[in-house]
């Protein structure tokens, strides 16, 4: 009795507003378009217009590379945003376990203060330093000129959207490895360096595949919404820098394809999941030990 | 009528059996111990007794009434945790009132019993004080206090002394034997550790792999095991095989594979003919460079080892027949480590009074 | 204490700057008595004025506090129910239909809102919409907070309530709950933060009915760079920095729950 009093608002709650919706929108991806955005209905209306349910969605994304081309852009961004969160968090989560107990969590708190921060303004800020007027650029340019050589805008280019998109998820790299790392004995690597290995062989033997957990999770947790962004390469990018998120959007706020960006946030989603199963599976110390 | 009944119970996880027909009585005002191994079935007999957990087969009867359909919190029956499970958001007093405060005492009341509780532990300046601003032997009488305010028919104690620390644990001994004696309530008391059990108890029944091998007092169950696991479990034991050759009035006449006759004290409903145990216990095995004439049981032997723990010291002394036999030597001259070196040729014996023949199913 | 290589304090020091530095230039570009967020001219506070008689941005931002108090309070309820219930019952479905939306990217949960309150309610979308959303991927958060509080504890000082007379219900309010409360304050501080932060989703499922603070924003810097912009988004980082220190000082484990 107790027990569904717990169990049911919840459950309930995000049945209807999560599972509902997400298989709402696995159907939508079978249905014709509607005349004025929106779906088609299914069943017949007797006006002669398209209804019921269609392949037509999925065989588009296949009809042109573009698509394609768009889909594998935004996993190489992530890919690339993932590394480099990666590089820039190991030193900070390192620096954090490695430190006496009482600075610890006031460290931790510095790197969730400006994640903490709307996302919006953390690419504003991006926006200010990386634009035209700016010192960077200003600078760069200058020298450029002097070389001879054409200016050009650090803003609304590729490598801003990667900027951008590392400022934005960098925490969430650092976070699950400092999890990790602080939790590691440090007997083990006093153990190491007494049976003789040097400070590099200590960490790659060591410390390194411990963390692997940590890593992979880290990365699932970058990886996984760089995926999806739409506001950054909007705010960031050039035209040509569309990702998946740009493409979803436009389906729905844009040219008003609901069907076909239902069928392109199933394939999202896919990815997703699958991404997510083999961070779970990875991080899981058997897998590794097998 | 015993205070506590336990009927033939039998409590099964899938296809583990932790509790095999389980049967046994309490009396009023017992220090009562069950003792055994971790993964015996003592915990799971604990928490069926104070309603955590229900029996599969049997019944738990507490002054004749059976405990089946009254849930935890309506048993008269108080439990102390083994890692004390004080509440961390209440001070120490508040504790100690809480279970008069669910009985819906008045202020007034709830106020002299809480103060008395905490003097009767010696607790009485630490009342505001939290949880975790104490110590580990203070939080143990905060959780006795807890447990014992609305005086419980029945004090359950799941190794309450296992947190502590050695010194601590044997003060805690003799203060829990002292608090049982005040309050009169029946403590039942479990444990793995059998000094524990035996220092404490007035009666242990000592269980096994769901069963309960054999109930009595504690000089009884240490003097004379029933069978091979209480012999092995209760303190270090010499076991020898061996078969009866003869009964007599004086005492049993045992055969020892390759050292020839064993005298031994009569044990009950022993037959000519069976074959079972002698648990020799270190402590009353002598070890002297000459053969004393009062052992009835003599043999030679050379000293493999030893260990001296300061009060006494432990020989290893291997026999001619292969056998290697343990015996106790108090050290009560001072300076004096040891009697014999490794590799001594030395005699063994004890007397005819001495071990006890256990009869093997 | 092994001693740290200077090379990666240096590295460590530098990943710090990267996360301060972008943030400081629009704080400092806030007071900067000039159109451009180019260079340093003057201090003052004439930005800070425009912003209060932006009629819009404050609309907004009532919206935005309104939205916040009403997703937060409800998906705080519902979480705490979550995440005891989780503990308690360990049933398989619930985490992941608790955690996944707040797993997936944004803009998932945020379109398959919006064909659902259009294509299936016939909603139009609003504040309403906008409220149901919310309430939606903070569950998640609060559950996780409280999840991670009760795993903290030892389940025997549960059972030692029940041995010592206390009903199911007395053991949740006298026990339970107290040990639970700064971690339902911690995720409902949590939501709270979460919803006045949220663009992604509310730019899908507001529509033109409600503008919230972050709506205002992209649409501002999405056509020019204003230091009115610098200013709105200090005050934010402002607020957000109290909820955020208040929320950590409230649960040891909300950090790791952020995480």
């Amino acid at each position: 009795m107790t027990k569904w009093a717990v169990l049911s608002p919840p459950t309930l709650f995000l049945l209807a507003f999560f599972l509902a919706p997400a298989l709402i929108m696995v159907l939508a991806s079978f249905q014709y378009p509607g005349e004025f955005g929106g779906l088609a209905p299914l069943t017949d209306p007797g006006d002669g217009k398209e209804f019921g349910l269609t392949l037509e969605n999925h065989a588009f994304f296949f009809s042109d590379w573009l698509f394609a081309e768009i889909f594998a852009r935004s996993f190489a961004v992530a890919a690339a945003s993932t590394l480099i969160c990666l590089l820039l968090a190991y030193p900070v989560a390192w620096l954090i376990a490695q430190s006496p107990r009482r600075h610890r969590d006031l460290l931790v708190l510095l790197v969730i203060l400006p994640f903490a921060s709307n996302f919006l303004i953390r690419v504003y800020a991006w926006m200010i330093l990386l634009g035209p007027q700016a010192a960077l650029a200003r600078t760069l340019n200058g020298v450029l000129a002097a070389l001879g050589l054409e200016p050009v805008s650090l803003l609304f280019s590729p490598c801003a959207v990667l900027v951008g998109m590392v400022y934005v998820h960098l925490p969430f790299m650092i976070l699950p490895l400092y999890t990790n790392l602080e939790k590691h004995d440090p007997v083990l690597l006093d153990a190491a360096q007494d049976l003789g290995a040097n400070a590099w062989r200590r960490f790659w033997g060591v410390t390194w595949p411990l963390s692997l957990p940590g890593v992979f999770s880290g990365s699932a947790l970058v990886f996984i919404p760089v995926l999806g962004m739409f506001a950054i390469p909007d705010l960031l990018g050039g035209t040509r820098d569309m990702l998946i998120g740009n493409l979803i959007k436009d389906q729905f706020l844009g040219v008003r394809d609901w069907p076909f960006g239902a069928a392109l946030s199933i394939m999202l989603t896919l990815a997703v999941l699958s991404l997510a199963g083999a961070a779970a599976w990875l991080s899981k110390p058997k897998a590794r030990a097998a | 009528m015993p205070l506590l009944e336990i009927r033939r119970v039998t409590r099964r996880f899938g296809d583990f059996t932790a509790v095999d027909d389980v049967s046994f009585a309490v009396e009023p005002g017992e220090f009562f111990t069950l003792l055994g191994p971790s993964g015996c079935g003592k915990t799971t007999l604990l928490r069926m007794i104070a309603g955590f957990d229900l029996p599969d087969a049997g019944q738990i009867l507490l002054d004749g009434r059976d405990l089946a359909d009254t849930p935890a919190e309506r048993r008269p029956v108080h439990t102390v945790f083994q890692n004390f499970a004080l509440f961390p958001h209440l001070s120490v007093a508040r504790n100690v009132a809480f279970p008069l405060r669910m009985a819906g005492l008045g202020e007034g009341e709830v106020k002299r019993r809480t103060a008395d509780a905490l003097d009767m532990v010696h607790l009485g300046e630490l009342a505001e004080h939290y949880p975790h601003e104490i110590s580990g032997g203070q939080k143990q009488r905060v959780a006795l206090a807890r447990g014992l305010v609305n005086r419980p028919r029945l004090l359950l104690l799941d190794e309450p002394l296992g947190a502590l620390d050695l010194k601590l644990r044997e003060e805690m001994q003799l203060e829990l034997i002292k608090l049982q004696r005040e309050v009169g309530i029946t403590f039942v008391f479990v444990t793995h550790a059998q000094n524990e059990a035996l220092a404490l108890s007035h009666r242990i029944a000592v269980m096994n792999a769901g069963r309960v091998e054999q109930l009595d007092e504690p000089s009884r169950i240490y003097g004379f095991p029933v069978n091979r696991f209480v012999a092995d479990f209760i303190g270090n034991c010499n076991l020898l095989e061996a078969e009866v050759r003869a009964v007599e009035a004086d005492g049993l006449r045992l055969s020892v594979a390759g050292l020839g006759e064993v005298r031994a004290p009569a044990a009950e409903g022993c037959q000519t003919g069976e074959r079972g145990l002698l648990a020799l216990r270190p402590e009353q095995v002598q070890v002297a460079a000459e053969a004393d004439p009062a052992w009835a049981n003599r043999f030679p032997g050379q000293v493999r080892d030893f260990l001296y723990v300061g009060d006494v010291t432990t020989y290893q002394v291997r026999l001619d027949n292969g056998y290697t036999l343990q015996a106790l030597l108090p050290n009560a001259a001072p300076g004096r480590a040891r009697f014999h070196e490794t590799g001594d040729r030395v005699m063994v014996g004890w007397s005819a009074q001495a071990g006890h023949y256990v009869r093997e199913a | 204490m092994r001693r740290l290589p200077t090379w990666l304090l240096l590295a460590a020091a530098s990943s710090y700057a990267f996360l301060y530095l972008p943030l400081i230039i629009v704080v400092a570009y806030s007071f900067n008595d000039s159109r451009l967020n180019a260079e340093w001219v003057g201090f003052t506070l004439d930005w800070y004025r425009v912003l209060l008689h932006d009629e819009e941005m404050l609309l907004a931002a009532r919206n935005s506090l309104l939205i916040a108090l009403v997703s937060s309070g409800a998906a705080t309820l519902l979480g705490t129910l979550a995440g005891l219930g989780m503990h308690r019952w360990r049933p398989a479905w619930l985490p992941l239909l608790v955690i996944t939306p707040v797993a997936m990217p944004e803009i998932l949960l945020g379109v398959s809102l919006l064909v659902f309150f259009i294509q299936v309610l016939h909603l139009t979308l609003g504040f309403l919409s906008v409220v149901l959303a919310h309430i939606t991927f903070s569950i998640g958060f609060v559950a996780i907070v409280v999840r991670a509080r009760l795993a903290g504890m030892d389940e025997s000082i549960f059972e030692a309530a029940r041995d010592l007379g206390a009903t199911p219900w007395q053991t949740f309010r006298l026990v339970t709950f107290p040990l639970i409360l700064p971690a339902v304050v911690a995720g409902f501080l949590m939501a709270f933060t979460l919803s006045l932060d949220d663009f992604v989703i509310t730019f899908f499922t507001a529509g033109v009915g409600v503008s919230t603070l972050p709506l205002q924003i992209y649409s501002m810097i999405k056509i020019a760079v204003t230091p009115e912009v610098n200013a709105v988004s200090t005050l934010l980082m402002l607020l957000t920095l109290v909820l955020v220190i208040a929320a950590s000082r409230m649960d040891k484990g909300f950090m790791r729950g952020a995480g």
